[in-house]
């Protein structure tokens, strides 16, 4: 009960200050929320199954261009372009969840990282329908949702909601599920799982899919609202920036990918207004984190103040 | 016959870990297995537990062939299996230990019912809610047998259950042993032969790979074979 | 230019991409096969080796030979020193952790690079090459007059890049000789085949991990010096070669030092043949794709022998 009260009580946060805040940080909100999301899908396979991707932009960007493309040259509206970047982004990544899941460990990350690499490729490659690096503009007119103008800056910030307030939810329940615990087992101790009579494999497929999806949910919802399609959404550093959020905030807690892609997003916008070498904290964060805690913020609040923190 | 191997071999780059073993064990039975360093027992059990794939050869487990079978279905089918090295889930709590185990098979409240009675029977009850990882050496191998518990299995693979235990502790281990064989069948590996004397109903002997004898402890204890092959410390160890 | 002289001139150009590649790669292989660490920050200390060469060079201002030859010495030296100290003071503290080495090193890579854009700034410099005679080659063709000799235009080389093919061979046959003859390679071997066993034996084995560490370094800082006459230095310019080494690295088998040259050679020769055919993005795809499946389907390399 108290677990729910404090998983709703931030949406509701969330929610009244989308009437006090100034526009600046309204704006800056929207889009964290939606790379929160992201964020949480990525904490999925790593945080709770033990699975560190490194090609996660795959999965964001399969999701932008699915929708993107639908809608610059399918001629689709927003809803059937959105459900088509899901479908892109389950869809890629159940083929590389396919390939990639038979190995494990240092080969995984490298095999994720490879993959990502050749989507990333592929959208420069593809330059007369993608656009390349310079990527494409999203016009005002297909950013309606079911009449909902999703240009228009307090629309935006509810559909942010709207889909973090989803993902929250899903990965709540998710965690706590029979198959959610079966996931932190595995993370724990595969072979053991295994010899319980899990089909181990089937666990790892549908949760590396089921974060592909989440993350492409992500990339299709950004691309909608804020307008804009790019390779650079699909680059290596997008890749980095979910694992980065997520050990900042606390891998395997839910709350914990939020937590760290608020700060992480307002430490490099606050520096990069001094210095184009914005991405020095995120190599420093990275190293910090890692050699001193790396059970993140929430992983932190877990061990002091509340044990059963989900 | 619950489980039953026909000609089972496994080969290491050309070397022959397990040679053409033909092994039955019948329904309720307490059977042990026994043999020096490297004589393969780890292997076979790998092999009849779908751990290691074999080079040649059949396992056949309640009627079915199951050699194809990766582990995790053979475990679905009743095969329970307790590691050697403990390995219980550590950052987890002593209740979702056995709960993972129990929830392969059952759903809802019977979950709950089913880790209460495994815990009790082993004396984990009163600490169900502390992290497994933080239980003291023998409490984590009598988790792993509460683990097998929960699983309600036909047949319980124990490797070497007693290993690291204190002698206090061993015995404690043998009543409860004893009792899960009521309802399992049950293969141990064993290396302590006081262990192995008095709770196996049989025992197999394996030697470089193959099966060297198989019969009741005292036909093992008194055959000449099995004393060549442990240059005379089983009767030492049986004595002990 | 017709297609014949054309490969020549590819092959020629795929020649010195693939000495420089597997200088750079081998350094990553060493690291990968003594210290199970993959280095995501190896294509940084490359880019480094590249940019102190330039600062090096344009602080001296005698002849520019006298400049790069110091840079040539020097800068691996540096990044083989800053090497050695991110190893004592990151990785030696992660356990050598696989995963966790790896987030690290890449936190490294965004540390480098950045770094180098504050000191350096984002623009590409060139350093001049020491030395840089243009020498032609010549084709036969057959003509009216039977087989004659021609010269055609562009078919040619520079005196540096022979240089470079020859200098790469030199370093590949000294790191070579270093594991195979010496007591260093011993010792680093055996590291290699069983750390518990050397610690046993009293190999001081975290004083072997920070030097192949810092010689791993020194290896890409060095075939960053030998390029940057040939390729200006740029800060992001280490990318490349960290995608390339690890293709070459994982297609010549991890951690094998023969296959890892052999595949640098194949890759360098092909890279240039290729993209006479195919666009370079269409090209670094299929390599990508190429590495993630030997991963998936032959993860002991191309040319590894298969395992048990």
């Amino acid at each position: 009960m108290k677990v729910y009260a404090l998983h709703v009580g931030l949406l509701a946060l969330l929610l009244a200050l989308h009437f006090v805040l100034p526009a600046y940080h309204h704006g800056n909100l929207a889009r964290v929320m939606v790379l929160a999301s992201y964020a949480m899908g990525y904490n999925l396979m790593f945080g709770y199954t033990g699975l560190l991707s490194l090609g996660h932009a795959l999965f964001f960007a399969a999701g932008m261009y699915g929708m993107g493309l639908g809608v610059q040259h399918l001629g689709l509206s927003a809803a059937p372009a959105l459900i088509l970047g899901l479908v892109a982004g389950a869809v890629v990544s159940g083929v590389l969840a396919a390939l990639a899941l038979r190995t494990a460990g240092v080969a995984f990350m490298i095999v994720t990282l490879m993959f990502a690499q050749a989507g990333y490729l592929s959208v420069l490659y593809f330059g007369a329908l993608t656009r390349g690096d310079e990527g494409f503009v999203i016009q005002q007119a297909d950013r309606m949702l079911w009449g909902i103008d999703l240009s228009l800056e307090g629309n935006r910030y509810l559909a942010a909601l709207l889909l973090f307030g989803t993902c929250l939810m899903l990965c709540l329940w998710l965690v706590r599920s029979p198959f959610g615990r079966v996931l932190v087992a595995i993370r724990e101790n595969e072979e053991r799982v295994r010899m319980l009579g899990y089909d181990v494999f089937a666990h790892k497929f549908a949760v590396m899919v089921l974060s592909g999806t989440m993350a492409a949910a992500a990339g299709a919802s950004y691309g909608l609202l804020f307008g804009y399609v790019g390779a650079s959404f699909a680059s290596v550093q997008y890749s980095i920036f979910p694992l980065l959020w997520v050990l900042l905030g606390g891998a395997g807690t839910v709350l914990g990918p939020f937590i760290g892609t608020l700060f992480m997003f307002y430490l490099i916008d606050l520096s990069s207004g001094v210095t184009t070498a914005y991405m020095l904290l995120a190599g420093v964060a990275l190293v910090v984190l890692t050699l001193f805690a790396p059970q993140g913020l929430m992983g932190e609040v877990r061990r002091r103040v509340w044990r059963g923190v989900p | 016959m619950l489980l039953s191997t026909r000609g089972l071999s496994k080969n290491f780059d050309g070397l022959r870990a397990v040679e053409g073993v033909d092994f039955d064990l019948p329904k309720g039975e307490i059977r042990a297995l026994i043999g020096p360093n490297g004589a393969g027992k780890t292997t076979l059990v790998g092999m009849i537990s779908g751990r290691i794939a074999p080079s040649a050869g059949r396992v056949i487990f309640n009627g079915q062939d199951i050699t194809a079978l990766p582990a995790h279905r053979r475990m679905r089918l009743g095969m329970a299996y307790t590691f050697q090295i403990t390995s219980v889930f550590g950052r987890l709590s002593v209740r979702e230990n056995v709960a993972l185990a129990a929830r392969r098979h059952l759903r809802g409240t019977a979950v709950e019912a089913a880790v209460d009675s495994a815990l009790a029977r082993v004396g984990l009850a009163e600490r169900a809610d502390q992290e497994a990882g933080d239980l003291a050496y023998g409490h984590q191998r009598l988790l792993e047998i509460a683990m097998g518990l929960a699983q309600s299995p036909r047949l319980l693979i124990l490797d070497e259950p007693t290993q690291g235990l204190a002698e206090g502790e061993i015995d404690g281990f043998l009543s409860l042993i004893r009792e899960v064989a009521q309802e399992a069948t049950i293969l141990l590996i064993e290396h302590n032969m006081r262990v192995v004397m008095d709770l196996a109903d049989r025992i197999t002997v394996l030697s470089f790979g193959q099966v060297l004898a198989e019969g009741t402890p005292a036909e093992i204890h008194a055959n000449p074979a099995v004393q060549a092959a442990y240059l005379g410390g089983l009767p030492d160890a049986a004595a002990g | 230019m017709e297609l014949g002289p054309y490969l020549v001139l590819a092959t020629l150009e795929g020649a010195v991409t693939a000495a420089v590649l597997a200088l750079t790669a081998v350094g990553l292989s060493l690291v990968f096969g003594v210290m199970r660490v993959v280095n995501i920050a190896h294509g940084e200390f490359f880019m480094l080796g590249a940019v102190l060469a330039w600062w090096i060079a344009q602080s001296v201002v005698e002849h520019p030979a006298i400049g790069f030859a110091l840079a040539l010495v020097a800068a691996p030296l540096i990044v083989g020193a800053l090497a050695v100290a991110a190893d004592m003071t990151i990785l030696k503290r992660l356990d050598y952790d696989p995963e966790r080495t790896i987030v690290a090193t890449i936190g490294l890579l965004y540390i480098i690079q950045q770094v180098t854009l504050m000191g350096y700034g984002p623009d590409a410099r060139p350093v001049e090459a020491p030395f840089n005679t243009r020498l032609a080659l010549p084709w036969f063709e057959h003509g009216a007059e039977g087989w004659q000799m021609i010269w055609p235009w562009g078919l040619g080389t520079t005196s540096y890049k022979l240089a470079v093919i020859g200098a790469a061979v030199a370093l590949l046959c000294a790191v070579w000789a270093l594991m195979a003859r010496t007591r260093i390679g011993l010792v680093m071997r055996a590291t290699q085949a069983d750390r518990e066993m050397a610690l046993a034996f009293g190999i001081p084995v975290e004083r072997v991990y920070a030097g192949v560490f810092g010689l791993g370094a020194a290896l890409a800082a060095l075939a960053g010096v030998l390029i940057v006459p040939i390729q200006q230095a740029h800060y992001l310019m280490g990318a490349d070669p960290l995608l390339l080494s690890f293709i070459v690295v994982i297609i010549g088998g991890l951690g094998s030092l023969p296959g890892t040259v052999l595949a640098a050679v194949l890759i360098g020769l092909s890279d240039g043949i290729i993209s006479v055919f195919f666009s370079p993005t269409l090209a670094k795809i299929l390599a990508t794709l190429l590495v993630g499946l030997v991963l998936v389907f032959r993860p002991q390399g191309l040319f590894g022998a298969r395992g048990a």
